[in-house]
């Protein structure tokens, strides 16, 4: 069984790097580790819909931030332990992700996108006027020092979105191998060919909708805790779409590497140009990436790999 | 909050005078999306260089915002020509348009955005017109010159674009460009050259509307963001690349935005616009005057 093998070395890989993590004596290594994590579930679920049907998604910021958003309303309302809420946040961006498809999914290419689009906005409209999750003003979160066994709460979360960061991958690998996966290069590739076919395309795309927000929904859960202080605008950030939609660009959009790679590479140099340079840059950096990736090339990394590789085939 | 005869009256009045503007903001995306399908999401982001134009022009000459805008047309006209080149070589050649080409104006629109943020810094600019401060008033309706003085523009703008389409051969070739690509070539007409007009058109006309949104409100880089979506709904609700049917949809969003931000607060129209966006995807895809 591949599929289990790859689940196991997940988990091993992801095991090993969180034993290797506790040796960094360093607090802000969690801090910036937290980020970059969250940015490969984003990446990866984005990936789920955007690389493997074709469907550009710009409303990231919407599903990720109902997922906080999900977080705060429950916080309000009764304590309950981290992995439930993400859990909850996970069913709530879920349902969502099926009703926007729902709606949206007849609309070919750039029509969806520009639906998601105003998905998010109409979402940062509606949680700003709720007055319960703080409305414009912004929630604060209060959330323990410390956690059993792992000492900082920062390393608990760290390890939470470790976890999620291995469970993606493993969903969009085994999705990958899979006819659900055949079925959504099918519909990437020609979709009425697809359809003509007997690829049930809606349904198909439905699933993707679905599991692509309720993961970007469970990468926004922990957020408050992260922030301790949440308001719309900086929940809705159009830096998260614009983050979600260039990291599996530029790593590659075939395979569940390819943002694993975009993710590891963007996130890593847009903390440390936070650290050394300013946050403005980053937006810029990722612009440049972006733009730079698409135009040369296309494929992102993974594709300038393989290149590399045929190209060293071919002369032997 | 009871809802008052005066009120409502001057809620439409100033919802039609937002949406002459937001005629202005959209008409290059009705040209770029409506006619020549390219999804250029960054179109915002020209429309914010348009209006720093207008401000550097203004502050350093005293030179008025509308007349610089007029003056730069042919700046933004071979802007546009140049990113359409760049676009038609590395995507539309390869038939790659519809996720990297997406993609590539996505990143666009934050070059320019932190490019401009680097320069300026976020600091909100404005321009000095004789027109910005006075406001004409007929009883309880009031009409201010800096929304008024726009609107007018916009609207001599859009109908010159649309004499110029369909009265020009060139015109006439940006309509048939995008219904038939091949029937075009064998009138032996380039498609590639005259696509690359009309998106120099559509840019040269991100340099009015900048100048018309400083002249309405102070601008700082982001504020861009605020109307990428309200350009697609406005453009999609109007049935792509019809100007009569973007003129309305643009009223209609006008309107329904400052009736709700009259009687609601203005936290919530953006809620409004973009629901409607989504209905009209939703169910009716080709517009509200849409073939």
């Amino acid at each position: 069984m591949a599929a289990k093998r790859f689940w196991l070395i997940a988990i091993l890989v992801g095991a090993v790097f969180f034993g290797l993590s506790l040796l960094v004596p360093n607090q802000y290594y969690f801090q910036a580790g937290y980020v970059v994590l969250q940015y490969i579930v984003l990446a990866t679920a984005w990936n789920i819909l955007g690389g493997y049907t074709g469907y550009v998604n710009f409303g990231v910021a919407a599903f990720f931030a109902l997922g906080a958003y999900s977080s705060v309303a429950l916080y309000k309302l009764a304590p309950l332990p981290l992995p439930v809420l993400i859990l909850i946040a996970g069913i709530v961006s879920g349902v969502v992700g099926l009703g926007m498809g729902y709606l949206t999914l007849r609309l070919r290419g750039a029509f969806f996108s520009i639906a998601t689009l105003a998905m998010a906005v109409v979402m940062q409209t509606l949680i700003t006027n709720w007055d319960y999750v703080g409305g414009s003003r912004g929630a604060y979160i209060l959330r323990p020092a410390q956690v059993p066994i792992l000492g900082n709460y920062i390393v608990y979360l760290f390890l939470i979105m470790l976890i999620l960061a291995v469970i993606t991958i493993g969903i969009a690998r085994s999705i990958e191998r899979s006819r659900l996966g055949f079925g959504f290069a099918a519909i990437r590739d020609d979709e009425q060919a697809a359809e003509a076919a007997g690829v049930p395309t809606l349904r198909l795309k439905l699933v993707a909708t679905t599991l692509s927000g309720a993961l970007m929904g469970m990468a926004g859960a922990p957020l408050p805790y992260y922030v301790t202080y949440l308001d719309p605008a900086s929940g809705f950030s159009l830096s998260y779409a614009v983050n979600s939609i260039a990291m599996p660009l530029i790593g590659g959009m075939t395979n569940w590497i390819g943002p694993l790679i975009g993710a590891l590479f963007l996130g890593t140099i847009q903390q440390l140009a936070t650290v050394t340079i300013s946050s403005a840059l980053n937006l810029l950096i990722v612009g440049l990436l972006l733009v730079g990736f698409v135009v040369i090339a296309p494929n992102g990394i993974v594709g300038l790999f393989e290149r590399v590789v045929e190209r060293a085939r071919g002369r032997r | 909050m009871e809802v008052s005869l005066d009120l409502l009256l001057s809620a439409v009045v100033a919802g039609i005078l937002l949406g002459g503007f937001y005629a202005a903001v959209s008409i290059g995306i009705s040209i770029s999306f409506g006619m020549l399908d390219i999804v250029n999401i960054a179109h915002p982001a020209f429309i914010i260089l348009g209006a720093y134009a207008a401000y550097i022009v203004n502050s350093t000459f005293g030179l008025d915002p509308i007349l610089t805008a007029i003056i730069m047309l042919p700046v933004f006209y071979l802007l546009g020509a140049g990113v359409y080149q760049v676009y038609y070589a590395v995507f539309e050649r390869r038939g790659d348009e519809a996720l990297r080409g997406l993609a590539f104006f996505f990143g666009l629109l934050f070059i320019i955005e932190v490019g401009l943020v680097l320069v300026f810094g976020v600091d909100y600019r404005f321009v000095e017109a004789p027109y910005i401060g006075p406001t004409f008033r007929f009883g309880m309706v009031d009409l201010p010159l800096r929304m008024l003085v726009p609107f007018v523009v916009s609207m001599v703008l859009v109908v010159l674009l649309q004499l110029y389409l369909s009265r020009t051969f060139i015109g006439r070739a940006i309509m048939a460009v995008s219904q038939d690509r091949l029937a075009l070539q064998l009138m032996s007409a380039n498609p590639g050259k005259i696509k690359r007009i009309a998106f120099g058109i559509s840019i040269a006309t991100a340099s009015l509307a900048g100048a018309f949104l400083i002249i309405i409100q102070p601008v700082e880089p982001s504020v861009g963001r605020d109307y990428i979506g309200r350009v697609f709904a406005i453009t999609v609700l109007g049935g792509l690349g019809s100007f009569p049917g973007m003129v309305a949809a643009a009223l209609l969003l006008g309107i329904v935005e400052s009736i709700t931000a009259t009687f609601y607060g203005p936290s919530w129209s953006p809620a409004v616009a973009f629901g409607i966006l989504l209905l009209t995807l939703a169910f009716r895809p080709s517009g509200i005057m849409g073939r």
